[in-house]
């Protein structure tokens, strides 16, 4: 029975690596180039080297751009921030912005941010899957 | 240098709302009154290059089966919302390879009214890590938005940041503009205009994208008839002097950018698809005298002003601010009203922007007709879920007389 079963967790993607209370993003670093990628490549299709190493990302980075999603099909809940991230140190996310209130006024690229993962849902068997966003980044 | 080809046929349905007929239906009457405006019978067409979206695997066949089951070859193309720029350019190509000499695009959609594109979750009985980023849910509206309406509120976004003057008031005059220009049109879906206030205060979906700044779905097809410099001098007085040259046949694909995957690069593509149709043809933006382009959403339109060079790099909201792009302005943009208010049945949509551009340049567009039209620009974009765009750049002009 599913409510027997200890309670594990599951990344939502698997560039989120959760490593025991040091929930971090991590992707694929071309040998060649230092390209990166969040998901597994071939080749890199910037130098078409087909090394690839793991590595992991800062947890802090800038806000590139954000909108704010009123209209939603999937029964997410609205409004959201949903932003792209530029990573210290290298890294593109998008990834929802969470901890600023759904109004442009509350918002600018260029904020500083600060990762941070939550529960996004459970499955019939009991696992939750831990999801990520980006906060305002604390002084 | 190959030679020439020539638009020498063109036409599209009013964009709108089909009950009663299917895509390929409307693809018939809109093939049919392309030969006829050619005043040239399917028999002599070599190939068929067509596109439909939703239902692509048969589309070029299927829809022969309603004006003239010939033999002919068939491409059927996909290149999302690019699929009917990419039938355009695969009958160019046709033309120009030799392999035939008339050649048949034609792209045709009948969306309904399926709302806001996107999947609706579910909830999973075990999660399974699935797709290239092991997602275990749909992502939308958990990691972030895929939405488009929000892709190119974020592309709109990054613009407004690194340049001044950008912002919600310069993306929504783009849709004021559009939804004033197609009043003008009887073949758009919309003809109501709508003032800068209440395209600012309408619905918000994605910021800063209101329900005005962002194209409908609906139906509709579209098609041109295209021919080789040999063929044209073949066809009557009256279809030679309504030809128009196609100048520039463009297709690119999205180059590596770092960080491309996550932030959707429609700018790069889009510029080196316009400096190579500008090279080919041997114009640049000032000798355009109208454009039509990709306006998918507000945001979108303001940013192609830019890649396409039809503004000083940087300077979208100067342009739109200037009145550049209105009908009457130095630059005219999307005179039919765009895909905004003209309506965007997806792969009709790259066959219609040469249909309208046509039209202007042969001196027919009527009402809405910009005077003296010698020289012209299409563009449209196409792309994903996980992005992988497509420009295609055609640069149309009338025959010299």
């Amino acid at each position: 029975m599913a409510e027997t079963l200890a309670t594990s967790r599951i990344p939502v993607v698997s560039y989120l690596v959760l490593d025991d209370g040091d929930p971090h993003l991590a992707a694929w670093r071309c040998a060649g180039c230092g390209a990166l990628f969040l998901d597994r490549r071939v080749a890199c299709p910037s130098c078409t080297g087909d090394e690839f190493t793991r590595q992991r990302l800062a947890q802090t980075g800038r806000l590139r751009a954000f909108t704010i999603v009123h209209r939603s099909p999937t029964g997410a809940k609205t409004p959201f921030v949903a932003g792209i991230v530029d990573l210290d140190g290298g890294g593109v996310v998008k990834a929802h912005v969470v901890g600023v209130s759904p109004d442009p006024a509350s918002v600018a690229p260029g904020m500083r941010l600060r990762l941070t993962s939550y529960p996004v849902g459970v499955d019939g068997e009991g696992t939750e899957a831990i999801g990520f966003g980006f906060q305002p980044e604390e002084d | 240098m190959s030679e020439a080809v020539w638009v020498v046929g063109a036409a599209m349905t009013k964009f709108g709302r089909y009950d009663d007929l299917d895509a390929f239906q409307l693809g018939a009457q809109a093939a049919r009154a392309a030969l006829a405006d050619a005043d040239v019978p399917i028999r002599d067409v070599g190939v068929l290059a067509a596109g439909c979206l939703q239902e692509s695997n048969n589309a070029g066949q299927l829809l022969l089966r309603h004006i003239g089951q010939t033999g002919i070859p068939c491409y059927n193309v996909l290149n999302g919302c690019a699929t009917g720029g990419t039938a355009v350019r695969t009958a160019v190509m046709a033309v120009k390879a030799g392999e035939c000499d008339v050649a048949l695009a034609v792209g045709m959609e009948k969306m309904g009214k399926v709302g806001l594109l996107g999947v609706s979750h579910r909830k999973a009985e075990r999660f399974q890590p699935t797709g290239p980023y092991g997602a275990v849910m749909n992502l939308e509206g958990v990691v972030g938005t895929n939405l488009m309406p929000a892709w190119f509120a974020l592309i709109g976004g990054e613009y407004a940041d690194r340049y001044d003057g950008v912002g919600f008031e310069q993306f929504a005059k783009v849709a004021e503009k559009n939804h004033a220009h197609s009043t003008l049109n009887p073949l758009a879906q919309y003809q109501k205009p709508f003032t800068l206030g209440e395209v600012m205060d309408a619905e918000m979906i994605a910021y800063p994208n209101t329900l005005l700044m962002c194209s409908p779905t609906g139906d509709g097809a579209a098609a041109v008839v295209v021919v080789s410099e040999s063929k044209l001098r073949t066809l009557g007085l009256s279809q030679q002097a309504r030809a128009v040259k196609v100048s520039a046949s463009v297709i690119t694909s999205d180059p590596y950018r770092d960080g491309g995957d996550m932030q959707h690069d429609t700018f790069t593509t889009t510029r080196n698809a316009a400096d190579q149709a500008y090279e080919t043809a041997g114009v640049g933006p000032d000798d355009l005298d109208l454009v039509e382009l990709h306006d998918c959403f507000a945001t979108a339109e303001l940013c192609h002003y830019d890649s396409l060079r039809l503004c000083e790099p940087g300077g979208a909201g100067d342009f739109i601010d200037s009145g550049a792009p209105w009908r009457d302005g130095r630059l005219p943009v999307n005179v039919s009203g765009g895909l905004l208010s003209k309506g965007h049945p997806i792969a009709a949509t790259g066959v219609a922007n040469v249909y309208e551009v046509t039209t202007h340049l042969r001196g027919e567009a009527g009402a809405r007709q910009i005077d003296g039209a010698r020289v012209g620009l299409t563009h449209v974009l196409g792309g994903g879920v996980n992005g992988g765009w497509t420009t295609v750049v055609h640069i149309l002009e009338k025959a010299a007389s």
